[in-house]
């Protein structure tokens, strides 16, 4: 017998009421019945997120999309938990604005508490109806019937099966407040080993990415770029790239150039020589790369305080302060931005690897001039994204190439230095802090301010898609916002989650941006997590403590305490004593937005003392995630994004001059290769089962810059604080 | 017309000489295995097998392609029947995103074909020019290592003496 009808399942008037047992299941939804849970709440419709069809075929429908972040094999877990199928019946719809709900952008860590709530919820709602009507037909109570693979079973072996159920599930049955979900201790397929479902595929050569479609009549574009942002086309003569082998068309509005061809090649050399006649003028000036943290400080800014408590402390006998810098960076995902678009009949259909379908359909409206339900967006999965690169603007290119040219499939590919000079950049930051310590070395003043650009600049409306801005009709982008708190933007994780009784954090938001910004992994939090655990080891210390010891000393929270304690378990940091010459740990633990997933990373180095090169040699982390759906899922974005990291704080700046942005390929913008990998990283995954799911994707990506400086402190005793911890500053700051 | 062998198929192709191997790979053959990633050696995504080397398609035009050995990724095994490679990056859940992969398994491939036994050194050397945005760089090393020994073992006669050489 299983575990829901253990429990008893009461029909009362078509209301579905379970009796709970004291666990912390979702006390959320218990505790505020007047909004459903995650995403539920956008779409009440459980036909919206769950179909079975008459012969039983089961369809899951997300509105987040697979950004390589392994979510289609998690929220096909959810839906068969709580279905009780087996994974492999489940066809998972993702993000398209044809079939799908509104789920905003696939962002933030958020798609497990919106979507994978939504699906668990809808999931056991409609396994619950199916399980009502088999009752009724069967003429048996619902407690006294099981469930396996789809089959309704009742004690004498009678059985019906969810196809032969489905006219009891009204396309218009809306979820209900009360839940019915599965006993967490009686789970199967949540929090087990699923391999993950888009592998094989991909190992084998299969057609995976947008950047793979080949629909019947397609052709290939590429536009042509300004050397830097605002320049304007002087002249050109395009007479003879227009008879060029392959070549369709040369679209020209305004600044706006593209080619489109029969054959990629064609498109390419077509570019390049559009490339060549070109001839642009003006643009706007770029700054002073050697300033640019001055720069950041000197501009407007609108300040807000997101942090001011007072209390009663200890004499202060100590006082530290420092400030901590980090350049712009960008996404560099290996596959450039890609999209396919076709005009057909009046309706527009677009391919692509936006985060989000709905907030680019709106965008695409705007810049098309035509009705959004004209406009139908699909994602299709990309290369890697790790926020907003260039998938939207690649959108709007072959959207705009397919109105030129309707009725055959436009697809549009970025070069490399395309994405390179014109993705929006992570920000840079600047973080000053200031702190002081009593005689027991505990921190009885905290004074924090972070200077940054948005870290939104999503497509809100059409003239956020670049491809707008050269146009001889520009649209404006709509100006830039802070994300508030408590989530926040460049102040994302701000606010320490130690226990500081007197504290004061501003928040510095300023609207001018030098370069083209917008959102990526960890937003602010990188920046503030590598500042403010940098410094809780300098404070560590002036204190003369155990920097472990230190943070434990400042932290309540029992998950928090959970993690730290469980990495440096891991790490052996009390027998790193004995570390070889030239080596050096460090640890970091931060709870990502001070929301979601927390994230504790200790981690050995070696620094090359003649070079300054510094190579991350191993690494424990500990995570909790809260329930935990795809325990492998969670380990491979833990490493995954400790190595990522690795990369951004060891070696990452976007370069500029006053010609643009000079960091065009991958000689330019160096990351991290194989010799430079880790040896190990380990990931302990602390599973809570019932608990609200927390997200994984950005857990580790503050620790680990704070984890490396640290490291390096320990190894070569020389403190850095501005990123990234490149060769060349590592060398200078050893002073050989 | 170009004569190209790839995976030991004969293909005639009807393209200007100097077009890369990639775009013949994926627009002329419907190959998709091979990725474009930077178009300029940097990055190892669109790496496929010369004879028994790893080459960056990207940059080879294919009229210095006759007569030779293409091999890509759908050649070495299908989803269906993989291949050990192939398998073990499957059995170590070596990928995120996953655009890098076929690069990293055709790199990976060549250093099999030539070195049954490679040291860590060895394979962090030859897969220097691959470069992997997701991080999945320790997977793809373990899975590299487990190919390799499951190659050595493999009872498969043709595939130990190609790997023994
Ligand atoms: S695409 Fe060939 S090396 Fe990058
Ligand atoms: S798995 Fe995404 S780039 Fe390697």
């Amino acid at each position: 017998m299983n575990a829901l009808s253990r429990r008893g399942l009461l029909g009362t008037g078509g209301a579905l009421v379970v009796a709970f047992s004291t666990r912390p299941v979702f006390a959320q939804a218990e505790h505020a019945p007047t909004k459903l849970p995650g995403s539920l709440s956008v779409q009440p419709h459980l036909s919206g997120w769950v179909q079975v069809a008459p012969d039983g075929a089961v369809t899951v429908f997300t509105g987040k999309a697979e950004l390589g972040q392994g979510i289609r094999t998690a929220l096909i877990q959810i839906a068969a938990e709580q279905l009780y199928l087996a994974p492999g019946v489940i066809s998972l719809v993702t993000a398209d604005t044809g079939r799908t709900a509104d789920e905003g952008y696939t962002a933030g860590s958020h798609s497990m508490q919106d979507s994978g709530t939504a699906i668990m919820h809808a999931a056991a709602q409609v396994r619950a109806i199916l399980l009502q009507e088999a009752a009724s037909r069967l003429g048996v109570d619902a407690g006294a019937l099981s469930t396996t693979n789809g089959r309704v079973q009742a004690a004498d072996g009678r059985s019906l099966g969810y196809g032969e159920l489905v006219g009891s599930l009204s396309p218009d049955q809306v979820a209900s407040q009360t839940i019915a979900l599965k006993d967490p201790a009686t789970y199967t397929v949540m929090g087990k080993k699923m391999p993950r479902v888009d592998i094989p595929g991909k190992v084998t050569g299969a057609a995976a990415y947008v950047q793979d479609m080949r629909l019947p009549g397609m052709v290939h574009a590429r536009a042509v770029r300004p050397p830097r942002y605002g320049a304007t086309l002087a002249k050109l003569d395009s007479s003879k790239i227009e008879t060029m082998p392959g070549v369709i068309k040369i679209v020209r509005d305004g600044s706006y150039l593209a080619v489109i061809a029969e054959g990629e090649w064609q498109a390419i050399t077509a570019m390049r020589a559009l490339q060549d006649a070109a001839v642009w003028t003006g643009g706007q000036p770029m700054p002073d790369q050697a300033k640019i943290f001055e720069t950041i400080q000197s501009l407007p800014v609108q300040d807000s305080v997101i942090l001011d408590r007072k209390a009663e402390m200890a004499p202060a006998v100590h006082t530290l302060k420092a400030r901590y810098l980090r350049p712009y960076g960008m996404h560099g995902s290996i596959g450039p931005s890609c999209a396919v678009a076709q005009l057909q009949d009046g309706v527009m259909t677009v391919w692509t690897h936006t985060q989000g379908v709905y907030p680019d359909r709106a965008a695409l409206a705007e810049l098309l001039q035509m009705p959004p339900q004209a406009i139908r967006c699909i994602h299709t999965e990309g290369s890697g994204c790790y926020g907003h690169n260039g998938a939207d603007d690649a959108a709007a290119d072959a959207a705009l190439l397919a109105q030129a040219l309707p009725g055959r499939p436009v697809r549009v590919q970025w070069m490399r230095e395309q994405e390179n000079t014109w993705e929006p950049f992570t920000p840079a930051i600047v973080a000053e802090v200031q702190a002081s310590l009593s005689a027991d070395g505990t921190i009885v003043d905290w004074q924090y301010g972070v200077w940054s650009n948005t870290h939104n600049m999503r497509p809100g409306n059409g003239g956020r898609l670049m491809p707008s801005w050269a146009r001889a009709n520009p649209l404006k982008p709509s100006p830039p916002m802070p994300i508030p708190q408590p989530e926040g933007g460049g102040d994302r994780n701000g606010i320490p989650l130690y226990d500081l009784p007197t504290a004061h954090v501003v928040s510095h938001f300023v609207p001018d941006m030098p370069l083209r910004v917008s959102a990526m992994r960890g937003l602010g939090a990188y920046t503030n997590v590598f500042a403010i655990e940098s410094f809780m080891d300098e404070l560590a210390a002036a204190a003369g403590i155990d920097p472990v010891v230190f943070r434990l000393k400042h932290l309540t929270d029992a998950r928090a305490r959970d993690v730290v304690q469980r990495a440096a378990q891991e790490f052996g940091w009390d027998k790193a004593a004995s570390l070889p010459a030239g080596h050096g740990r460090g640890f970091a633990f931060a709870r990502y937005k001070n929301l979601g997933a927390y994230a504790a990373v200790a981690l050995e180095v070696a620094v090359e003392h003649e070079t300054g090169r510094v190579r991350v040699v191993r690494a424990q982390c500990a995570v909790d995630s809260g329930q935990a759906v795809s325990v492998d899922g969670i380990r491979n974005q833990i490493q995954g994004g400790l190595v990522q990291s690795s990369s951004w704080t060891l070696y990452e700046a976007v370069t500029y001059d006053a010609t643009g942005i000079t960091s065009r390929d991958w000689s330019s913008y160096p990351i991290l290769r194989f010799p430079a990998a880790p040896d190990s990283v380990e990931v302990h995954v602390i599973n809570r089962p019932g608990m609200p799911f927390l997200g994984t994707g950005e857990a580790t990506q503050g620790p680990t810059s704070a984890a490396i400086a640290n490291a390096v402190m320990d190894a070569a005793k020389v403190r850095i604080r501005e990123l990234p911890l490149s060769q060349e500053r590592v060398k200078a700051a050893i002073g050989v | 017309m170009i004569s190209l062998i790839v995976n030991g198929t004969t293909h005639q192709v009807d393209v200007d000489p100097a077009t890369p191997l990639l775009y013949v790979l994926r627009d002329t053959l419907g190959m998709h295995g091979a990725k474009y990633g930077c178009g300029l050696g940097q990055c190892g995504a669109c790496t496929v097998m010369l004879d028994k080397q790893a080459v960056f398609s990207c940059l080879t035009p294919v009229a210095v392609l006759e007569g030779r050995q293409i091999k890509t990724i759908e050649g070495l095994g299908t989803i269906e029947h993989p291949g050990p490679l192939q398998q073990a990056f499957i059995d170590e859940q070596a990928a995120q995103c996953g655009y890098c992969i076929a690069g990293m398994i055709m790199r990976a491939q060549a250093l099999l074909e030539r070195t049954s036994s490679p040291t860590e050194a060895q394979i962090r050397a030859q897969m220097q020019p691959n470069l992997c945005r997701c991080g999945t760089h320790i997977r793809i090393l373990a899975a590299i290592r487990l190919a390799a020994d499951t190659m050595r073992q493999a009872a498969i006669p043709g595939r130990v003496q190609e790997v023994s050489r």
